[in-house]
């Protein structure tokens, strides 16, 4: 049993970080200047660590949290993150929206460092809060000319390829000293989240 | 044994990324309008989408739901073609066809329990709504009836696919990648809105 929770997890993390890589290789092909489509949508999430360490701190809060948050999280934030896109793009401000992702990773990476554990309404809430900014950042970012659809498609598949890669890390906490490891991964947010809070302010 | 396993896992995953760059340059097969329609359905996005959404809405509720979608958006798509091909308006309804698919990705992430007519009546208008689209764009770019063939065929192909994926998924913790992927196809819908409002669509 512990076997295969090990294969699967290696699995789970090996497919998540390459797929995740995945538009760094293709890159090569777009045109210098070119701002368009699919792989600028599935690079524009990777772009960011701010971006990066919030969702991948997700991944690791729903692995902490078990089913049904371990589903329910990267079900709400894609859908909540394109709400807040779809506000960006159609040019409705959000007040504090840098100051909003780089907490986004100080409260998560809290969460997971603290193995916090609260219901899933508040869970689910806090995630699609902060995924909320996420969107709007991504929306009001969007380079002109890019292809719309393709590049939502990118930029969604990127974003939850992410949280797979945080999910498939998370599921290190079946090995003995897993759980550990995984907080002091939550550790590591916290402190990038800070630093990109401090940035915020200053 | 284990990490062996996972480095073949692992340069599989990596050789299967590599033939992604030549892709990137291919521009058309020259099949003919047959495979064209065929592949048609794979680079129309809203298309493809609706497809998928529709398939594993489908699926996730058993065989024989499964069984009515595919033969009510089989028959509805080529309908709609044929009125398509005959009346071939210049349109695109770009609101309309990712309101579609956006409304699907909801119902497959929220896993509401529909009925199997309800599913049919939606397989019958989302059929009619592509299909239409589809015949008049196939009379459009000159492939006509032939490669509106085509795209039923792929469209055919790609339903029984997915649906048979879900229905063989259905249970368990990989209903959860269903409903996950239906967030996902959501999302994309909620940010098209966006675009489509930004550029005054």
């Amino acid at each position: 049993m512990k076997i295969s929770l090990h294969r699967r997890a290696l699995l789970l993390a090996s497919t998540g970080v390459v797929a995740a890589a995945w538009p760094f290789f293709v890159w090569a092909h777009e045109e210098t200047g070119q701002a368009a489509g699919f792989l600028s949508g599935l690079s524009h999430p990777v772009s960011g660590l701010d971006h990066v360490l919030a969702m991948v701190a997700v991944g690791f809060w729903g692995a902490q949290l078990g089913a049904p948050a371990l589903w329910a999280l990267p079900v709400a934030f894609p859908m909540v993150m394109a709400l807040g896109g779809m506000l960006g793009l159609m040019g409705i401000p959000l007040p504090g929206v840098e100051l909003g992702i780089a907490l986004s990773a100080v409260a998560l990476g809290a969460m997971v460092l603290g193995e916090v554990k609260p219901s899933l309404p508040i869970a689910a809430g806090l995630v699609s809060f902060f995924a909320s900014f996420h969107g709007h950042a991504h929306g009001t970012e969007l380079p002109d000319g890019a292809s719309g659809l393709y590049y939502s498609i990118g930029f969604v598949v990127a974003t939850g390829l992410l949280h797979v890669a945080g999910i498939g890390f998370g599921m290190i906490r079946e090995w003995p000293r897993g759980p550990i490891v995984l907080r002091a991964a939550g550790g590591v947010v916290l402190a990038g989240g800070l630093y990109f809070l401090w940035q915020a302010i200053a | 044994m284990i990490l062996r396993r996972h480095y073949t896992w692992l340069t599989l995953l990596t050789a299967l990324i590599i033939p992604g760059r030549a892709d990137a340059h291919l521009v058309n097969t020259g099949f003919g309008p047959f495979y064209d329609g065929i592949s048609h359905l794979f680079v129309t996005a809203p298309d493809l989408l609706v497809v998928v959404a529709l398939g594993l809405l489908a699926g996730m509720r058993g065989k024989a739901t499964s069984r009515g979608m595919l033969l009510a958006i089989t028959l509805a798509w080529s309908i709609g073609g044929v009125m398509g091909l005959t009346f071939a308006p210049a349109i695109t309804w770009a609101v309309a066809t990712t309101v579609s698919f956006l409304l699907l990705g909801a119902l497959l992430a929220l896993d509401r329990d529909l009925s199997r007519s309800t599913i049919i009546v939606i397989a019958v208008a989302v059929g009619l709504t592509h299909g239409f689209l589809n015949g008049a764009e196939s009379a459009a770019s000159g492939i006509g009836l032939v490669g509106f063939t085509g795209s039923v065929a792929a469209l055919a192909v790609m339903a029984t696919l997915t649906t048979a994926l879900a229905v063989s998924f259905a249970n368990g913790a990989a209903r959860i990648a269903l409903r996950v992927a239906g967030s996902w196809i959501a999302a994309i819908g909620i940010l098209m809105l966006g675009w489509l409002f930004r550029s005054g669509v």
